[in-house]
This record gives structure tokens, C-alpha cells and sequence, in this order.
């Protein structure tokens, strides 16, 4: 055992030393590699910490959103809906919501208007998102100025902000009263944005939304489950975002792996064939060249997480945030709890340590098998 | 020194790097449980149904509510013209 560690060593320091002969090339392959893996991870690690927390935040969700549906869109629904709804079996608690979006021109930000179940405020007094008072300068006791769906302007004045850690879920909301809401936008008493109601066995959502969809044809029900399965799609690595960067980076692998596994440079071909030639086995030539790829692929890889870890967890990934931000005027500030689980490492690792250790030993292997003469007169 | 020790020693920091980085995570998680529960009792008591992540359009702030042809709303074969569109995939 000590001798075959030995002798690892000494590979190991040979295959060093030969990476350090072209250490210009190899410094920079190095570089890019781990930044390949900061970026696919990076992605790893972010929509991993999203998807844990939209899974935790909104377990509280409705139950059942029942959505009104004319000529294929969303409509207000009729408090007679309401009514039939309380005649399913299985239903629990009816609420109807009053929710909106509001383009507020001065910032050309968008809010969501929204009238909590028991607003705790009084009428002509606005709860904001951290979000909200940030585009308007707001502050417990401001006045914010709406303009009203008839063109008056509804005076309001901010009661308090909501918490700054709750921001990536409010960041953008404005809590009003139900008339200063009906008020805003116009919406008749007796109608509402949707519903939400409770189920009174978990077991039997599904059920109680096939019953809500057979009863009220006109309506759309969308259950918990559904959505958390929105969060799960659009934070799956397999999608979105996680696509475009991994589209590219894969890309960048392919060229270098292509660059490896299409041949040697003259001159490793001259090393091995001369190693060959001085009496090294070929087994010992494999060891040699899995070494130089161990090398490389591992401080990249080990480089590549730690900076991935640093972007997201400590920096707050501010290379994603353009990406994210898009055309929005408001975006949550908000730190994220780190998700890093060994299926992620393990994921970034056979994809890439594996394939580049394989495109290093494969074409030496090819060399080291020919005769050295051969090897050293091509 | 040889070179494999030098390396093996950086081998070994990357590791204690990590190691730091998961001592840090678990810290992290404990730090901001309290403010993540807080989010969760908001979700609770407003009945919000999805993350502000993406304000910039209707059906990207509520991608849970959204139409199942978002993209297409606003009429038959409308160009998807937001960028956070092409983040937010269609429901499945």
C-alpha cells in the first residue's frame, strides 16, 4: 500500500510538473473551467434556494383558488358564486378576494393592490410593500396619490411598511380597505377578484376542485398542489433560466473537451512517446495523463462551487439579478437560506470532473498505445 | 516542498473551504428561519399565492394564476415581449 502511494505521489509530481511546462495554457483552462462550474452552480445553488423557499412560504397557500373564466380570460366573479360554492360537500371556509395590479406612472412600477381578509388599517389608509415605498420615497405617514379607474385621485396615507424580510413575497403589495379598493378600480359591490376556500379533508382536494369545476363551469379551480408544481417548473434546473446558462456553459465544455478529445499537441505526443521509449508501461501513462485531468478538473471544480457559494449565499447573486429584474421596476431585496444538498455537488461533479478526466486519458490512451517510434518520428 | 504536497495542500484548503462554507449555510439557516416563518405567516394571513419575483408583467407576478397561454394573452400569436417570460416557463 505505501509503495503504490508512493508511487501516486510520483505521478502526481510528474504530472505536475508536466502542467506546469505549459503553465500559461493550462492557468487559463483552469480559470475558465471554474468558471463554468461558478456558473452552472451558481444556478444550482440559486434555483435550488428558491424552490426550497417557495415550498416552505407557500405551504400556507389557499387550499383552492376558484378563478372566474369569460371568453377564455380572468373576470370578477359574482358573490352568487360564493354561494354555490358554500353548497359543495367537502368545502370549508368561502373568502373572496380583491386583488389587483396597479401601473403607478411616477416610477412606472407595477403594485398589487390587495384587500386583506381583515384589514387591520382604516378606510383612506395603505399598508405598503418595502418595494412600493422604496420607488416612492414612502414612509409610515406619507401620502400616496392614486389615480382612480374615473381619473380622480384617491388620497391615501401610509399607515406602516411591511417587514423588509418579508419582501420576496410583498415586496410590491399596497393593502387598502375593501372601498377604498372598489373605489380604485372601479369594481361594483357583490363582485370579487376570485375566491379561496378551505378544504375540510386535505385528502379530498382534488375532489372538492373537480366538484367546484362541475358545478360552476365557468370557473377554473387552482389547487396548492398546482401551484407549488408552478414553483417547482420554473425553478427546475431543468428549465428557464437554468437552461440559458446551461446551455452556454455545456457549450464552452464541449468546445474544450473537443478541443482535448480531437488529439494531442505534438509536443504530448513527443512526452509520451518518449516516456515509452524510456521504459514507462502504458497503464503508467494512463495513470499519469488521469492525473494531469484529476489536476485540473478538481481545483477547478472545488474553486468553481466556493465561488458559486460566495455569489449566491454571500453576495446575493447580483450577476443573476439583471436576468431576474428584467423590465421591473421593483424587485425584492431579500437574502436567501442556503439549499446546497449532495445531490446538487454530486450533479455538478459528474458533470463536470467525469467528462473532463475522460477526454484527457481517452486520446492519451490512443497515443500511448502506438509504438513509440512511431509516436516520436509523427 | 514537491509538488503533489503543494498540491495536496491545496486540496486540503479548497476542503477546509467548503467545510467553512457548510458550517456558514447551517448558521445561515438558523439565522433566518425566524424571517422566512415570518413570510410564511404573511403567505397565511393574505392568502398571497405566489413569490414577488417578477414584477414586470401580470403573469409573470402571478405565474400561479396566469392563464395556462400567458404568453399569448394579450392576443392569438402575440410575441412574448417581457423579459422574465423567457425565465418563467408555461404551467404544466
Amino acid at each position: 500500500m505505501r509503495t503504490w502511494l508512493a508511487r501516486q505521489r510520483s505521478l502526481l509530481d510528474f504530472a505536475l510538473g508536466s502542467l506546469w511546462r505549459r503553465k500559461g495554457k493550462n492557468l487559463a483552462l483552469t480559470a475558465v473551467y471554474a468558471l463554468t462550474v461558478a456558473a452552472v452552480a451558481s444556478v444550482l445553488f440559486f434555483t435550488g434556494a428558491l424552490r426550497a423557499e417557495a415550498a416552505r412560504v407557500l405551504a400556507g397557500s389557499p387550499e383552492v383558488v376558484v378563478q372566474r373564466m369569460v371568453a377564455g380570460r380572468h373576470d370578477l366573479l359574482p358573490a352568487g358564486h360564493l354561494q354555490a360554492l358554500r353548497g359543495i360537500r367537502g368545502v370549508g371556509e368561502i373568502r373572496g378576494r380583491l386583488w389587483g395590479y396597479f401601473h403607478d406612472p411616477t416610477p412606472q412600477a407595477n403594485y398589487t393592490i390587495q384587500v386583506p381578509d381583515r384589514f387591520w388599517g382604516e378606510e383612506g389608509q395603505a399598508v405598503v410593500g418595502q418595494g412600493v415605498a422604496r420607488a416612492r420615497r414612502l414612509a409610515p405617514g406619507s401620502p400616496l396619490d392614486l389615480v382612480a379607474h374615473d381619473g380622480s385621485t384617491l388620497r391615501l396615507r401610509v399607515r406602516e411598511l411591511l417587514a423588509s424580510g418579508s419582501e420576496l413575497v410583498s415586496a410590491d403589495l399596497v393593502l387598502i380597505s375593501e372601498a377604498d379598493f372598489r373605489r380604485l378600480f372601479g369594481v361594483p359591490p357583490g363582485v370579487y377578484t376570485d375566491a379561496v376556500l378551505t378544504v375540510r379533508n386535505p385528502r379530498e382536494v382534488s375532489t372538492v376542485a373537480a366538484k367546484v369545476a362541475a358545478a360552476l363551469p365557468d370557473t377554473r379551480p387552482i389547487t396548492r398542489e398546482e401551484l407549488a408544481r408552478t414553483y417547482e417548473s420554473i425553478f427546475d434546473w431543468r428549465a428557464g433560466l437554468s437552461v440559458i446558462v446551461l446551455g452556454a456553459a455545456v457549450l464552452a465544455f464541449v468546445v474544450v473537451a473537443w478541443d482535448k478529445a480531437s488529439g494531442l499537441s505534438a509536443e504530448e505526443r513527443r512526452e509520451i512517446g518518449v516516456l515509452k521509449a524510456v521504459g514507462w508501461e502504458t497503464s503508467d501513462v494512463l495513470a499519469l495523463k488521469a492525473w494531469e485531468g484529476a489536476a485540473v478538473s478538481l481545483t477547478a471544480f472545488g474553486a468553481g462551487v466556493l465561488a458559486a457559494y460566495a455569489h449566491v449565499f454571500l453576495l446575493g447573486a447580483p450577476i443573476f439579478r439583471p436576468a431576474l429584474q428584467g423590465w421591473s421596476v421593483l424587485y425584492p431585496q431579500f437574502r436567501l437560506v442556503p439549499e446546497v444538498g449532495p445531490y446538487q455537488l454530486a450533479t455538478l461533479f459528474f458533470l463536470s470532473v467525469a467528462p473532463y478526466t475522460a477526454a484527457t486519458v481517452v486520446p492519451s490512451w490512443r497515443a500511448a498505445t502506438v509504438d513509440p517510434d512511431a509516436v516520436m518520428r509523427s | 516542498m514537491r509538488r503533489a504536497d503543494a498540491f495536496l495542500a491545496l486540496l486540503l484548503a479548497l476542503a477546509a473551504l467548503g467545510a467553512a462554507a457548510a458550517a456558514h449555510a447551517r448558521a445561515q439557516a438558523r439565522r433566518l428561519l425566524p424571517e422566512q416563518e415570518a413570510r410564511a405567516e404573511l403567505v397565511r394571513r393574505l392568502d398571497l399565492t405566489d413569490l414577488c419575483l417578477f414584477t414586470e408583467a401580470r403573469y409573470t407576478r402571478h405565474p400561479s394564476q396566469a392563464d395556462r397561454f400567458a404568453a399569448f394573452q394579450d392576443h392569438p400569436v402575440a410575441l412574448e415581449h417581457f423579459p422574465s417570460g423567457s425565465l418563467v416557463p408555461p404551467r404544466r
